[in-house]
C-alpha cells in the first residue's frame, strides 16, 4: 500500500474494494454493528436531539466569532507558559513541528492519534528529516507499519481482520517467536503494548491532536480509549498539539456538552474511556508532564471554508457517525476515497483540501440518501454541501462530457413541454412495443452499467399525459358515468373502456 | 369532504413515461377522497439537473413547475423524491430571489407526497381495496428523511383487506437508485440494491411496495435479474385496488397471479 492521495481514482479504488472479500467482511461488521449500537445508546438518552441542537449551536457560535475565541485562547495558553504557532498551510505546520523537534535534538517522537497529523503528512515529513515517529494508537500503529492511510477517522484499521494484523506484526516484530499466539484481539493488543511501552519511555517529543481547544482555560482536550494519548503527552520532555482552527470551543461546559454527543455518535459509548485535559507545561508542583507545551494551529484551507458556503463543515467533531451509516462507505470502505477523510464528511472536506478537480468524484458518489445528516451530532447538512461541490464542478466544466451532454439534451426537451411530450410519446411507445413480450429489458443503450446486473422495466405504452388528454377529450358527458376509483385504462378489464387502446400498447390484450 | 379540493397532480417523469397506471391509481384515490384532480402540462421537477450541479436548468424547470401548479389548492406527487424536490429544495433554489422565492415557498408549502396528503391533509383513515397476500414496504430516503413520511403509507396499507404487511429489515437504508447515481456508479449501486433485494426476499413477502417509482424500478430490476419470485408495485396501485396492470417489469401477455404468499413459492 501507499499513503499517496488517490481521490481522483475513486472509481477504480471502489471497483477494487468491491472485489476484496477481506475488506467486504470488515465492512459488513461496521454496517451490521455500528448503526444499531448508536441507536441503542441514543434511544437511552431522551434529550439526545436537544443535545445535538446545542452542539450545533455551540460550534456555529464559535465559528462566527472564531477570531475572538482564538485570541482569548492564545492569551490563556501563553499565560500558562505554553507556545502557540500558526500554520497557514500543511507545509508550514510540518516545518514548525520539525523545528521544535530539532531544537530538542529529538530522535524519536511518539504520536497520539491525530487526523490533522494525517492530513498534513507529519510522519513522512519527520521521517524524511531523520526523526522516527511512532504511532501509539493501536489502529494508527497498524496502518503505520502497513504504510497505509486510515480507512476510518476513528477506527483507522477497521478495514483489516485479525489475521491480517497478526501477519503484519510477525513481519515487523522480527524478534517474535514463531509459536507466539496472535490469534485473539487481546494477544494482538498485548503484543502492541509490549512494543510501544519501550517507545513511550524513549521518546523525546510527544505529538497529539486535539478534540477541543478551550478558549476559557487555554486547554487542549483529547478523548481516547487506550490511554496512549496520556502517555504521549506526559512522558516526553516536549508536548506538541496539532489542532485545526475549528477545534475551538468557548468554555469547559461547552466541551462537556459536546462530549455527550461525541462518544455516543462515534462508538456508542456514553463517554470515551479517557478524557484528558492539558493546560500548559508541567508546573513546579506537578508530579509529571512535559517541560514544553506547544500548540500548532493548522489552517490549511479552513479560513476559506469559514468565509464561504462550506462553513457548516467546520462544525464537524470527527465522530465518524456519517461513515458508519453511509451505504456507499459500507460498499467500498474508506480507502476508496483516496485520502485521510472518507465517507460523507470526507466527500465534503477532501475537495477543499485537494481541490475539486482532484476529488470531485467523492461528492458525486452519493445517492443523497441523507442518512449521514440524520445522524450527524452537529447537524451538518452533508448532502447539501456535497451538492455545492457538484455545482462548482459543473460550473467549472469538470464533470464528464458525456453526462453534461446527456443533461443538456434532456434539459433542452424538459424545458419545452410540447416538444417533450411529442418526443417522449414516440420514444416510450417504441420502447413499450419492443419490450412488450418480456415487459423488461436486459440491456439498453446508455444504461449498460445498470443493465449489467439489473433489468429495466419496459414502459407500459403511451405516456400518462397522453392518456390523460385523451381521457379528457373523449370524456365530455361520459365524465359522470366513469366508475370510481379510477379511469385507469390499465385497470380492470370489467371497467368501461374510455379510450381507444393504442395499437402499440403492450397492455392491450389480444 | 365539505369543500372540494382542487389538486394538481405532479405525476413525475418516471410515472408519466414508464408506468402511467400509477398516475391513474393516484387520481382514483384522490377523486375517491373528494378531490378534483387536474394534470397541467408538465415534464420534470428538475431534480436530476439540481443534483448534477446544473442550477440554471434546475431553476428553469422549477419555474415551469411553479407556474403550472400555482393555481391549485394542493400539489400532490406519487413520489417522495419529487415531492421533496419541490417542498424542500425549491425554496433553497430560489433563496434570496425577490420574484421567485415567495412563489417557490408558496408552492412548496402546498406540495405533498401522495400518502402524506391522503392521511395528513385529507384525513383518510383507510381504503376500500382488497389485495390478498403478503407485502413489504420500502421507504424511499426522500419520503423518510426529507418529508418525514413513515407511518402514513403503513397506516393505509393496514386497511387493505386480506393484505399482510411485513416490515423490511434496514428499512431506513437506501436502495442505491439515487437518480443518476445508479448510472454513474453502477457497481456501487448494484451492491446496495443487492442488499436491499436480499432484505426483501428475506421477508418472505410476495409483493414489494413503495411510493417512489425510482426505487421500485431499481429494486425490481435486481429482483427480476435474479429471478426472485417477488412482484413489485407502486403503493398507489394497491391502495386503489388497481392490480390489472402487470407488476413492474412483467409482460402484459402473461398476467401474473395475484401476489399471495403461497404463489411465490
Amino acid at each position: 500500500m501507499s499513503r499517496a492521495a488517490t481521490s481522483e481514482k475513486f472509481d477504480d479504488n471502489a471497483r477494487r474494494a468491491l472485489a476484496d472479500p477481506a475488506l467486504q467482511g470488515a465492512l459488513a461488521f461496521v454496517e451490521a454493528n455500528f448503526p444499531a449500537r448508536r441507536r441503542a445508546v441514543v434511544d437511552a438518552l431522551p434529550e439526545f436531539d436537544a443535545l445535538r441542537d446545542s452542539a450545533r449551536d455551540i460550534k456555529a457560535h464559535t465559528l462566527a466569532h472564531l477570531d475572538l475565541y482564538l485570541e482569548a485562547w492564545e492569551a490563556r495558553v501563553k499565560e500558562q507558559g505554553g507556545h502557540v504557532h500558526y500554520a497557514p498551510t500543511a507545509a508550514d505546520a510540518n516545518r514548525i513541528v520539525l523545528d521544535i523537534c530539532r531544537a530538542e535534538n529529538a530522535r524519536t517522537v511518539t504520536k497520539g492519534k491525530s487526523m490533522v497529523g494525517e492530513e498534513i503528512g507529519i510522519n513522512e515529513h519527520l521521517e524524511q528529516h531523520g526523526i522516527v515517529p511512532v504511532e501509539t494508537d493501536l489502529g494508527e500503529y497498524i496502518i503505520q507499519i502497513r504504510d497505509e492511510l486510515p480507512s476510518h477517522i476513528i477506527m483507522p484499521a477497521v478495514h483489516l481482520n485479525r489475521q491480517q494484523i497478526a501477519a503484519d506484526f510477525r513481519r515487523v516484530h522480527t524478534d517474535l517467536p514463531k509459536d507466539r499466539d496472535l490469534d485473539t484481539a487481546m494477544a494482538l493488543l498485548s503484543e502492541a503494548r509490549t512494543t510501544l511501552r519501550k517507545k513511550f519511555l524513549a521518546a523525546d517529543v510527544g505529538i497529539t491532536g486535539a478534540n477541543f481547544l478551550i478558549a476559557e482555560t487555554g486547554s487542549s482536550v483529547i478523548v481516547t480509549n487506550e490511554g496512549n494519548g496520556d502517555l504521549t503527552c506526559t512522558l516526553p520532555r516536549v508536548h506538541i498539539v496539532l489542532a485545526s482552527i475549528e477545534k475551538l470551543v468557548p468554555t469547559m461546559e461547552d466541551m462537556a456538552q459536546l462530549l455527550r454527543v461525541l462518544a455516543r455518535s462515534a462508538t456508542a459509548q456514553e463517554m470515551s474511556v479517557y478524557t484528558t485535559i492539558t493546560t500548559g507545561p508541567r508546573r513546579g508542583e506537578d508530579q509529571d508532564g512535559p517541560d514544553q507545551y506547544h500548540v500548532v494551529i493548522v489552517d490549511n484551507g479552513r479560513s476559506a471554508m469559514l468565509a464561504g458556503e462550506f462553513r457548516d463543515m467546520l462544525r464537524c467533531i470527527r465522530c465518524g457517525a456519517c461513515m458508519n451509516h453511509c451505504p456507499v462507505y459500507h460498499a467500498v470502505g474508506g480507502h476508496a476515497y483516496g485520502f485521510v477523510y472518507p465517507g460523507p464528511m470526507g466527500a465534503v472536506l477532501t475537495p477543499s483540501l485537494l481541490g475539486v478537480d482532484r476529488a470531485g468524484r467523492l461528492p458525486n458518489a452519493s445517492t443523497f440518501c441523507g442518512r449521514c445528516e440524520e445522524v450527524c451530532p452537529v447537524r451538518i447538512p452533508l448532502p447539501r454541501l456535497m451538492r455545492f461541490w457538484r455545482d462548482r464542478e459543473f460550473s467549472r466544466q469538470l464533470s464528464s462530457p458525456v453526462s453534461r451532454a446527456g443533461l443538456a439534451a434532456w434539459g433542452f426537451f424538459a424545458r419545452r413541454p410540447w416538444l417533450y411530450g411529442a418526443v417522449t410519446g414516440i420514444g416510450v411507445r417504441a420502447l413499450a412495443w419492443v419490450g412488450r413480450a418480456r415487459g423488461k429489458f436486459g440491456w439498453l443503450p446508455l444504461a449498460g452499467g445498470f443493465t449489467a446486473t439489473r433489468d429495466i422495466a419496459a414502459p407500459q405504452g403511451p405516456t400518462f399525459q397522453a392518456q390523460w388528454r385523451r381521457r379528457a377529450g373523449t370524456q365530455g358527458v361520459a365524465e359522470h358515468a366513469r366508475t370510481v376509483p379510477s379511469g385507469n385504462p390499465h385497470g380492470r378489464g370489467s371497467e368501461p373502456q374510455l379510450t381507444e387502446p393504442a395499437a402499440s400498447d403492450p397492455e392491450s390484450r389480444p | 369532504m365539505a369543500v372540494s379540493k382542487r389538486v394538481g397532480l405532479l405525476v413525475t417523469c418516471l410515472v408519466d413515461l414508464i408506468r402511467p397506471s400509477v398516475g391513474f391509481a393516484a387520481v382514483g384515490l384522490l377523486e375517491h377522497a373528494g378531490c378534483t384532480v387536474e394534470v397541467p402540462p408538465q415534464t420534470c421537477c428538475g431534480q436530476p439537473a439540481f443534483n448534477s450541479g446544473d442550477r440554471a436548468t434546475a431553476r428553469k424547470l422549477a419555474e415551469q413547475v411553479i407556474s403550472a401548479f400555482e393555481p391549485f389548492d394542493y400539489v400532490v406527487v406519487p413520489s417522495g423524491s419529487c415531492a421533496g424536490q419541490v417542498r424542500v429544495h425549491y425554496p433553497e433554489l430560489f433563496q434570496g430571489d425577490p420574484n421567485w422565492q415567495p412563489r417557490a415557498d408558496a408552492v412548496a408549502a402546498k406540495t405533498y407526497e401522495l400518502t402524506q396528503f391522503l392521511v395528513d391533509v385529507l384525513g383518510v383513515s383507510g381504503v376500500e381495496a382488497r389485495v390478498p397476500g403478503a407485502a413489504t414496504y420500502h421507504d424511499s430516503c426522500s419520503s423518510l428523511r426529507e418529508l418525514g413520511v413513515r407511518l402514513q403509507p403503513r397506516k393505509l396499507l393496514a386497511t387493505v383487506e386480506s393484505l399482510s404487511v411485513t416490515e423490511l429489515a434496514d428499512s431506513d437504508v437506501c436502495c442505491g437508485f439515487g437518480g443518476t447515481f445508479c448510472v454513474k456508479y453502477p457497481e456501487i449501486s448494484d451492491r446496495m440494491v443487492g442488499k436491499k433485494a436480499a432484505a426483501v426476499t428475506a421477508t418472505g413477502a410476495g409483493l414489494l411496495l413503495s411510493a417512489d417509482l425510482g426505487c421500485l424500478l431499481n429494486i425490481a430490476g435486481k429482483l427480476l435479474r435474479d429471478g426472485a419470485a417477488v412482484q413489485v408495485r407502486h403503493i398507489a396501485e394497491v391502495l386503489a385496488g388497481d392490480l390489472d396492470a402487470p407488476p413492474i417489469g412483467m409482460p402484459a401477455a402473461a398476467p401474473a397471479p395475484t401476489p399471495t404468499a403461497e404463489a411465490k413459492r
